[in-house]
């Protein structure tokens, strides 16, 4: 294999992690919260309120239901807003922040739903304000959740960074396509698939130890 | 220290709605330990959630110290909150927190510096027997020791008030009596008021200093335990002292009982005693005075809050003008008599 086709691996794979790593970032900041706010304003809960939860629930729900491959084409006008434009790495990173927000916040949300409601009662009977009780208590409790529900995210916004390609996005799924399939060339589609493999299981086994550690169950 | 007042709390409204608590009168003095027993959905747990707002009642008054806690909300609420602890029967501790951030939650809540929440959790850890255990975390803590942990969080903000909610139902006999045994002696160096509700007669026996009973969402029932334990007024505190002391007369017997006496048949009757008349040598009186025998069918003697108590189920046996004589004898002598029925003579 020449050196160019290796630097062109090396290339997609950082495009790849640079891809899922800032889009990851960013659904982290923007889901997390809004997995809580789903959370607290549901009926019964700390800061509970219908209107609310209902118009998060119908943006959230909206969003997870529309296939990636659409959402990136149809967003192109705010993509270009966003990322001054509407192809390369960057313009990748908005579809997919996007597409993985509501997944986080609906992930979060049950990783919340999973802490024991009597440890927020308790907290109420301590004088724990509403902020107090999502700072130290549920999100505390819900870490080992949460961080498994960021390795799954991690993990499905690799494969959706494959389709990146569409938007001239480059990554290891576009080499894959465009060197392995389109030009029939399967050493390099064996190894963008090796790759990718060794990577998925990488983030799999980090998160899996971070769970455990977050755990004291 | 606690007083409610005319608290009534529904759930739903219109057709659906279910009435909790029903119009409960509640005052619990400076330093006691007042019990609140009661079964399943009596409402107990409504009525202790009620005393620090974590249900709001639909009507009526909550004072803590004085300090009426349902014109509160949020800011003055949760710090009326600080002054009243509250220990959960599955203890809620947060198995992310060791030990010692468990029982520093409730002082970082009020923004104490750590050289200062370390003050009060240190001696609160020798308290509550746990110094050794500071660093583990809840998983790694048998049920006795998390609601150990429990009590020092509660007591952590040094409250004026301590609600216990079924504290030790979900502890084996032996843990119970080592748990009641630290809130009794909380109770005492501190002078900390507790209301604590549960089913168990066991829990009020051992701690308690007054005891109400709470049936579909009324107190039916108040007394000091010596009382409750001799003679309860209503028919629901006699079936859990009678199921508590497990005084029933045999199944045999029962079969053979029938509610109105004729002239073959005698007495048997539930006899409870206290004080002097513990020690009278009361079956030899009754042959002796009326010429009637007493046959035991069932005795025991407890002893509650210091005082003692006996109990008994005899026949009394003799013709029917000394049975009755005899059971004026036992009126007079200020035993607590309860005619269970007759059973014919054997022929």
């Amino acid at each position: 294999m020449s050196s160019a086709m290796l630097e062109l691996i090396l290339e997609a794979t950082l495009d790849t992690l640079y891809m899922v790593g800032v889009a990851g970032l960013i659904a982290a900041a923007a889901g997390i919260p809004l997995g809580v706010l789903l959370y607290v304003t549901r009926p019964g809960q700390i800061l509970a309120n219908p209107v609310t939860q209902k118009v998060l629930a119908i943006v959230t729900n909206v969003g997870r239901s529309i296939p990636f491959i659409i959402l990136m084409v149809a967003i192109i006008p705010f993509t270009r807003l966003i990322a001054g434009s509407s192809i390369g790495t960057n313009a990748a990173i908005v579809p997919l922040t996007i597409a993985a927000i509501p997944f986080v916040a609906r992930l979060v949300e049950g990783a919340l739903n999973e802490v024991p409601p009597g440890l927020i009662e308790a907290a109420q009977s301590m004088g724990a304000t509403p902020y107090q009780i999502i700072t130290k208590v549920l999100l505390p409790e819900a870490k080992g959740g949460i961080i498994n529900g960021m390795t799954i995210t991690v993990v499905t916004l690799i494969s959706y960074s494959a389709m990146a390609g569409a938007v001239g996005g480059g990554g290891l799924g576009d080499l894959g396509i465009r060197y392995g399939y389109n030009r029939f060339d399967p050493v390099v589609m064996l190894i963008t698939v090796a790759i990718l493999v060794v990577m998925v299981q990488g983030f799999q086994s980090i998160g899996d130890h971070l769970v455990r550690k977050a755990d004291h169950k | 220290m606690i007083r409610l007042e005319n608290v009534s709390k529904t759930y739903g409204s219109g057709a659906h709605a279910i009435q909790a608590l029903k119009h409960v009168d509640l005052h619990v003095p400076k330093g006691s330990i007042h019990g609140v027993i009661g079964l399943s959905g009596a409402g107990k747990s409504t009525l202790i959630r009620c005393v620090n707002l974590l249900e709001r009642p639909s009507t009526g008054s909550v004072q803590v110290d004085g300090e009426e806690l349902t014109q509160l909300n949020g800011q003055s609420l949760n710090h009326a909150r600080h002054q009243i602890g509250m220990i959960f029967q599955h203890f809620n501790l947060l198995a992310s927190r060791s030990v010692y951030d468990n029982i520093a939650l409730p002082l970082e809540l009020v923004g104490m510096s750590k050289a200062a929440i370390q003050e009060r959790v240190m001696p609160l850890l020798d308290l509550t027997g746990l110094a050794d255990k500071a660093d583990k975390y809840p998983a790694e803590l048998s049920g006795g020791q998390k609601q150990r942990v429990a009590i020092a969080r509660a007591l952590a903000s040094r409250p004026k008030v301590l609600l216990c909610d079924e504290a030790t139902s979900a502890l084996d006999p032996q843990t119970t009596g080592s748990i009641l045994e630290l809130l009794k002696d909380i109770n005492q160096q501190l002078g900390l008021t507790i209301l604590l509700i549960t089913h168990e007669m066991e829990v009020v026996k051992t701690i308690c200093h007054r005891v109400g009973l709470i049936s579909d969402g009324e107190l039916v029932e108040e007394a000091d335990v010596g009382d409750f334990f001799t003679a309860p007024k209503t028919q629901l505190g006699r079936e859990f002292l009678n199921n508590f002391l497990e005084l029933e007369p045999p199944q045999a017997l029962v079969e053979r009982l029938e509610a109105t006496p004729n002239e073959h048949s005698h007495p048997v009757v539930r006899l409870a005693f206290g004080g002097a008349a513990v020690a009278t040598p009361l079956v030899s009186r009754l042959a002796r005075e009326c010429g009637v025998d007493v046959s035991i069918l069932q005795a025991k003697v407890e002893s509650i809050q210091g005082r003692t108590l006996g109990l008994m189920i005899a026949e009394l046996i003799g013709d029917t003008n000394d049975t009755r004589k005899a059971l004026e004898y036992l009126e007079n002598h200020d035993l607590k008599v309860e005619v269970l029925g007759h059973v014919q003579r054997n022929a």
